[in-house]
């Protein structure tokens, strides 16, 4: 019984990870820069969401408002922070990331308050009763059934529309991709739009789930949201989802049965150095 | 006086921390965004033994040991993973070093360690030993620049491959690089430890890797000189600027992005730009 709900709790972390961490693979596989920023905008999408709900009393609405406005600013920062330093080593652009996440964290605490802000009315605050007394929350099969039709939906996107097949080509090899007439330009703004837009949607699913938002909601996931794209094998989707999965279930046995011995978020990087000492390529990276 | 020899030994701790992180960063190139968790290692060490009551200055060769030994460790990995992947697993290591002293009663966990002992050397004793083993690592590693292992360390950083092509054995380099720099790390921890009296959990968190980095970075990754400046300045920064406190973080990180956006080879870069410039205008 206590299995089955600690699958489940690792199942819902494991999809808000996953909808974190497919952003920062999308700009990894294209750009080869690690986008530590990536978890202020997922925190901007927590803000922008809670606000628009209260402002407008619509959950719906307030997703898309923070799905756009977080996409554009996810565009904006390619264009100002990242696109100058391409040239550059690739620690340059890590270390330009973490300032601007700091900086970032620093400015909603000036901007919004320190305290964090919840919902005047939680949206989706019920739940089902499944058999004898387990309970699964409306939240928890919102955060699981979208990002399942989300991360579907951009699947067959990648796989099936002209812009994906782009998309793929660019990731491949640019300099061909661009040969054949691919806008590379094009693919990196789309690129940055939808791995923004995914973070702030998360960030609205996880300000959910906790009633809670505040300015630094966003580190722990965003150092996490790493570790993901490296045990995965850097740039690589499949294993992105793989890992963020399985982190997710083995932070809520870890947490149990390992609680006292080591803290929740250093379990992620425990069980990442194990796996790069086995697989220095991360679980499903090419070699 | 008091005041300003606090100032001048944070100083020369943060001096003595940042050049050890360019030993491995600047001259070996091997990015690592977990080094405060050797600081905590050494600071630990010490305070734990002098606690028990065991002359400080015999704690500082202890310190040193028990970072190499985890920087020995992290050096192995280190040839395992590299780039990307090692700055990443360096950075886990700072939260798992974290993680467990959180959890550990024997550390005093969340709490940290209160009422370390004094050193026995007195305050001017004390600034003097900072000082001259910052001073030392700051001899040894320009020693070091100019010498074989230098160019080594510049070739390993340049470009790995084409050095063990060269038939040199990179993998020992580097482990010594790691071996060297986090043993330093530890001295500059155990100082720590007896400068501020008080040493828990967060003081080496994530946010004191990074801000040594930034020290390195800004001051000029692998420019002595540069390192020495920056760690220097930015270690006091926050200290003579009381008022800018509500905003210190902000800063800070708004002054390493415009760095790295427009001057990415630091402090250093930036003064040999300059020179060129004006020497350019001058012929």
């Amino acid at each position: 019984m206590l299995y089955v709900e600690l699958t489940i709790q690792g199942i819902v972390q494991g999809s808000i990870y996953a909808l974190i961490a497919l952003g920062l693979t999308l700009v990894y596989g294209l750009l080869r820069i690690l986008h530590v920023a990536h978890a202020a905008l997922f925190t901007l999408g927590g803000y922008i969401g809670v606000i628009v709900t209260n402002q407008t009393g619509s959950l719906t609405l307030a997703i898309v408002a923070a799905a756009i406005i977080v996409g554009l600013v996810g565009m904006a920062v390619y264009k100002l922070a990242y696109e100058p330093l391409l040239s550059q080593p690739p620690y340059i652009a890590l270390i330009a990331s973490i300032a601007l996440f700091i900086a970032s964290e620093e400015l909603y605490r000036i901007i919004f308050g320190p305290y964090g802000l919840s919902y005047t009315v939680q949206p989706m605050s019920g739940h089902i009763e499944l058999f004898d007394g387990f309970r699964l929350k409306y939240v928890e099969i919102l955060v699981i059934s979208m990002s399942v039709v989300i991360l579907s939906v951009l699947g067959y996107l990648s796989l099936h529309s002209r812009m994906g097949i782009a998309w793929r080509a660019t990731v491949t090899d640019p300099s061909m991709a661009q040969a054949f007439g691919v806008n590379i330009q094009n693919v990196r703004y789309l690129n940055f739009f939808i791995g923004s837009a995914l973070a702030a949607i998360a960030g609205v699913l996880v300000a959910l789930l906790n009633n809670f938002v505040e300015p630094t909601m966003g580190s722990v996931a965003s150092y996490k949201a790493l570790a993901i794209i490296v045990l995965g094998g850097l740039g690589s989707i499949r294993g992105t989802l793989l890992a963020a999965m399985l982190l997710g279930v083995i932070e809520s046995f870890g947490t149990i049965y390992l609680g006292h011995l080591i803290d929740r978020d250093a379990l992620a990087f425990a069980f990442l150095i194990l796996v790069l000492m086995v697989r220095p390529q991360g679980l499903l990276g090419a070699k | 006086m008091a005041y300003e020899m606090t100032l001048i030994t944070t100083m020369a701790i943060s001096v003595l921390f940042a050049l050890s992180l360019n030993f491995i960063s600047g001259f070996c190139g091997q990015i690592s965004l977990g080094h405060a968790a050797f600081l905590g290692t050494g600071a630990y060490t010490s305070a734990m033994m002098t606690k028990a009551s065991i002359p400080f200055l015999l704690t500082l060769p202890a310190a040193a040991i028990t970072a190499a030994i985890l920087g020995f460790i992290i050096g192995l990995t280190s040839l395992r993973v590299r780039h990307d992947f090692l700055a990443i697993t360096t950075m886990g290591t700072g939260f798992l070093f974290v993680g467990l002293i959180r959890q550990q009663e024997f550390f005093g966990g969340e709490i940290g360690i209160a009422g370390i002992p004094s050193t026995g050397l007195g305050r001017e004793g004390f600034m003097a030993l900072c000082i001259g083993l910052a001073a030392l690592f700051a001899i040894f590693s320009i020693r070091v620049r100019r010498s074989w292992m230098g160019f080594v360390y510049d070739s390993i950083a340049d470009n790995e491959d084409i050095t063990r092509i060269l038939g040199i054995n990179a993998s020992t380099y580097k482990l010594i690089a790691f071996v060297i720099g986090t043993a330093t790390a530890g001295v500059a921890g155990a100082l720590y430890a007896h400068h501020f009296r008080f040493i828990g959990p967060d003081s080496f968190g994530f946010v004191e890797s990074m801000s040594v980095l930034a020290m390195v970075i800004v001051g000029g990754i692998g420019s002595t000189a540069g390192v020495i400046v920056s760690a220097a300045v930015m270690s006091v920064m926050p200290l003579l600027f009381q008022f800018i406190d509500d905003y210190k973080l902000l800063l800070y990180s708004a002054l390493l992005f415009f760095m790295m956006r427009f001057s990415p080879d630091g402090l250093a870069g930036l003064c040999s730009r300059t020179y060129d410039k004006i020497r350019r205008r001058r012929a």
